[in-house]
């Protein structure tokens, strides 16, 4: 149940997991979009857990993420205005928003341990979706240097955090 | 007054031209290691004990510089900096708490 949903949320990364020619990923804007979301997808993730969870390492984990997440997208948001792109909203991003509300209410109806099971669940299968997506198309796709240099960052960041959200997962075990 | 001040200060000065050239040399020095795109940058390798090593990070990240066996732990807001002064001798691993896959060594010599 709780996998089932977890790859839901997923699921419009994977849209993306297949490698692509750069000409027919994303344009910049959507990858500024998409970007963005998915930070402040994790964001709210966070803000969450911050609100209802009690365990020592789970809390230093999700204070981390809101933490470097809005870092990453404020980064992001001086660059689209340095760069005048304006993220273009796409399907991907609406997905993963609607998909994230979803993920969102499923964690608001648990409390204690089996909230911070999931929602750390959740943050490695989200992460390494993300990190999927960034290596096999963001990346690839960004025509900008800058741009493609903050995903780069991005991904160096993220998977730091997967690798991170996966040892609390497994000293909660 | 004047020959007074002269007079003591005369025999400093005169100390002073005796010091050996190397232990000008050998003063404390500070080193920089700069953290940037969730890297820690080259380390320097003529560090002694005594000497400061001064952190710099430009990430838009918060890190730390976590020395193993407790040997330092600065913590870095993004772009500041921080120091530490390195107090033993030794291999010194260390590595960013809040992203451990960001790791380096310091070689410490004795002075």
């Amino acid at each position: 149940m709780i996998k089932k949903a977890a790859l839901l949320g997923i699921a419009p990364l994977l849209m993306f997991a297949a490698p692509v020619q750069a000409a027919e990923g994303p344009s910049d804007p959507e990858i500024a979009h998409i970007a963005y979301t998915a930070g402040a997808i994790d964001v709210s993730a966070g803000e969450q857990a911050l609100k209802k969870s009690h365990d020592k390492a789970v809390r230093a984990f999700a204070e981390e993420m809101v933490r470097d997440h809005k870092a990453v997208n404020e980064k992001a948001l001086a660059l689209v205005k340095k760069l005048k792109v304006t993220p273009a909203d796409n399907a991907v991003s609406a997905s993963l928003s609607r998909d994230a509300t979803a993920t969102s209410k499923r964690l608001a109806a648990l409390d204690g341990p089996a909230f911070d099971r999931a929602y750390l669940q959740n943050e490695v299968a989200y992460h390494k979706a993300v990190n999927g997506a960034l290596e096999s198309t963001l990346i690839p796709s960004a025509d900008n240097g800058e741009l493609k240099a903050l995903l780069e960052t991005g991904l160096a960041l993220f998977r730091e955090h997967q690798a991170h959200a996966e040892h609390v997962l497994a000293e909660f075990k | 007054m004047r020959a007074t001040r002269l007079l003591t200060i005369a025999p400093i000065a005169a100390l002073l031209l005796w010091l050996p050239p190397s232990a000008a040399v050998a003063a404390p020095r500070t080193h920089v290691v700069v953290i940037d795109k969730m890297k820690f940058g080259p380390t320097p390798n003529d560090v002694k004990v005594g000497d400061t090593i001064v952190w710099d990070n430009r990430d838009m990240f918060r890190h730390t510089a976590t020395g193993a066996k407790g040997a330092f732990n600065v913590d870095l807001k993004a772009w500041t900096k921080g120091e530490t002064v390195m107090r033993r001798a030794g291999r010194i691993p260390f590595t960013c708490k809040y992203h451990p896959g960001m790791r380096g060594t310091l070689e410490v010599k004795a002075r």
